[in-house]
């Protein structure tokens, strides 16, 4: 069954996990540039680890038939650094992920995750190592993330969890899409632009 | 939390408000915007029902997808086209100034817009692309965007942003003779790894930064994204100001007084304070190059593989995926390994400085036998102006293919790429698993002269031995 897209408020959110290991795992590495060749975003889902899947002929964790209709992933470090394509995490959710779980991530892609209502969580290396062999050791298992708790759990553990108060915020609230606030009060936008000296022939007394 | 810095004061200039979910909505004072990331922000614009707020803060060029051999239209890739075709429709519709194929500013992103002057010190600048921080060099603050933002900024001229801790880094004394900003910024992610930054824009300071001409300051801001640092910047001075003045967007007249007044205001106070500090010696630096596949795998051209069992416990997975990808074994040299292809260009080394550098080195020499060598210029601009000095004949003449300007092989989404297994020895930004168009393809980020000096010998050379 195909899942909706992220919509409104993002408090919780219930299924099958699995995990992507290693550090430093770069957004080409998550869709290489020739996928980039596009207009739409449409086609990405099917080409998410696209090299990394070939390399392995079907045994990547985004190829495995027990994998198919989960949508938690489970990072380790500094998961999307590189290139600021927003193209990552689309691919990564039009295949079917709704959240991610690592150690860290890079600035850029967090921020593209939550542009499109998908919350990337983040805890100390040890838990995430406990979380990772918790979810390889049985696939069918069902996970429940709490957003107000901050913690994941599959009724016999439960791992907290860490996001900063900004973007907890944003999908406690469903304010993730940040388009309408931005207009909410143009004016303020104007004043700001009649402010800058720059944008004002230099004028330094305004 | 820092204060008197070049980035608090710039980000209080641009603070629209407070959002309600802590965030700040930030007025972004120039928006540049490229074929690859902006497509899907206009369609989503349109479904929105929503126009561009400020036409004329955004800018347009074309880069990543355009062939580097023959630019004719239509492109003969029908999706690269099809990419092209779009981006000069939306520009249209909304009236926003597109420099395309054809026009004399057309280039790299980075490279064309800092040439029209378009990027000038206190600026907000933002792009769809992770080397936005090379405006930074300019005393800006600069960072890549993804997509769903880039429609943000066109809808708002804002985006909604949490301000960055500062880190100033230091560096000391004065590069040597043959090493290069590349070798200092290598040097640095090296030593801050590639997510020392993250949370962090990265002031960049001290003598041997202040001695680095324009050109070499866009080469360290560019590569800040490459330690984690989302923008890096560079304090305004002399420097800053002898590049933009006269260029086509500068301020004039008595404008231009009243704009270096207010950009000497922006810089640092001395009594600035930081969230975090580091110190270099500049002048120790050696000639930098990559031998894995982050851009943190760097190390001396005098230095061998790293062990991984001998690094710290952090590094040592990637260490070990790094060698058994570049089929590189530890404690062996990397002068003198082997090379395929030789790559000199992009955002990060593809202006005249670039070419010319390098071009001192391949003077009088020729490339290799069986080493495909190439030299893209980052700019219509870059390229008329090589031209005029001669730069593009000393390539030819020695072996090198003299390309039109473009993205070209950093990122392969052209038909320059690697194949199969070939090691490139390249003056881009990223030396990712995969990066230069073949899964499997190897990259050694280097400057652009010990690109020519590997040309040359076909295989990892000490630049210095051809001063």
């Amino acid at each position: 069954m195909k899942q909706e897209f992220p919509k409104g408020e993002i408090k919780s959110i219930q299924g099958r996990s699995f995990t992507i290991r290693g550090d430093d795992i770069d957004t080409d590495r998550i869709i290489p540039a020739r996928f980039l060749k596009c207009v739409s975003f449409s086609a990405l889902g099917e080409q998410v680890f696209a090299d990394d899947r070939k390399e392995l002929k079907g045994n990547h964790p985004f190829d495995l038939d027990h994998n198919k209709g989960a949508n938690i992933l489970v990072v380790n470090d500094n998961f999307g650094c590189g290139s600021s394509r927003e193209h990552a995490p689309q691919a990564l959710m039009r295949w079917g992920i709704r959240l991610i779980i690592g150690e860290s991530f890079a600035e850029i892609f967090f921020g593209n995750c939550l542009a499109l209502g998908i919350p990337c969580l983040t805890a100390s290396k040890e838990k995430i190592v406990k979380l990772q062999n918790l979810v390889e050791k049985t696939n069918t298992q069902i996970w429940n993330f709490n957003l107000k708790n901050l913690s994941i759990s599959n009724q016999k553990e439960i791992i907290k969890l860490h996001l900063d108060e900004g973007p907890y915020n944003m999908l406690f609230s469903g304010k993730w899409d940040a388009t309408s606030q931005l207009l909410d009060e143009e004016e303020k936008i104007n004043k700001t632009f009649n402010n800058l000296p720059y944008l004002n022939n230099f004028k330094l007394d305004i | 939390m820092s204060s008197g810095t070049l980035y608090d004061k710039v980000w209080n200039f641009h603070q629209v408000k407070q959002l309600p979910g802590g965030s700040t909505q930030l007025f972004i004072g120039l928006h540049l915007i490229h074929e690859v990331t902006s497509p899907q922000a206009f369609s989503a614009l349109n479904e929105k029902n929503l126009g561009v707020k400020f036409p004329n803060l955004t800018v347009a060029t074309v880069d990543h997808i355009v062939p580097t051999s023959n630019q004719q239209r239509p492109f003969s890739d029908p999706l690269a086209e099809e990419m092209l075709a779009t981006l000069e429709n939306n520009c249209k519709t909304h009236g926003i100034k597109f420099h395309g194929i054809g026009s004399d500013s057309q280039g790299v992103v980075h490279v064309m817009a800092p040439e029209l002057g378009l990027t000038q010190p206190g600026m907000t600048v933002a792009c769809g692309d992770s080397h936005t921080s090379t405006h930074g060099a300019f005393g800006a603050i600069a960072f890549g965007i993804g997509t769903s933002q880039v429609r943000d900024v066109l809808a708002s001229q804002s985006l909604a942003m949490n301000k960055l801790k500062v880190r100033r880094i230091w560096v000391d004394g004065a590069l040597q003779k043959g090493v290069y900003a590349k070798d200092l910024i290598l040097h640095i992610i090296r030593h801050l790894g590639v997510k020392g930054g993250v949370g962090f824009a990265y002031e960049f300071a001290g003598p041997a930064i202040e001695k680095l001409s324009m050109e070499g300051r866009m080469t360290i801001c560019n590569m800040a994204i490459e330690g984690g640092a989302r923008c890096g910047y560079i304090n305004p001075d002399e420097t800053t100001f002898r590049y933009i003045k006269g260029k086509e967007h500068a301020p004039k007249g008595p404008e231009w007084d009243k704009a270096v007044s207010w950009w000497k205001s922006l810089a640092s106070d001395s009594k600035a304070t930081f969230d975090d500090e580091i110190q270099l010696d500049g002048s120790s630096i050696e000639p930098t190059i990559t031998w894995g596949i982050t851009p943190g795998q760097g190390i001396s051209i005098k230095e061998t593989i790293p062990n991984p069992e001998l690094l710290p416990q952090n590094e040592q997975q990637i260490a070990k995926d790094a060698c058994k990808y570049m089929n590189l074994k530890p404690d062996e040299p990397i002068e003198g390994k082997s090379i395929d292809v030789c790559f000199i260009g992009s955002c990060t080394n593809g202006r005249l400085s670039d070419l010319q550098e390098a071009s001192k080195i391949v003077k009088g020499h020729s490339v290799a036998t069986g080493i495909r060598a190439f030299v893209v210029p980052g700019s219509q601009k870059v390229a008329k102006e090589a031209k005029e000095k001669g730069i593009d004949k000393i390539f030819l003449k020695a072996g090198f293919e003299w390309r039109e300007p473009g993205c070209s092989m950093c990122l392969a989404m052209n038909p320059d790429k690697l194949e199969g297994r070939q090691i490139s020895a390249s003056s881009s930004n990223r030396n990712f698993k995969g990066r230069q168009g073949s899964a499997n393809g190897r990259t050694l980020l280097m400057s652009p002269a010990m690109v020519a000096a590997a040309a040359i010998n076909g295989k990892v050379t000490d630049v210095r031995n051809f001063l």
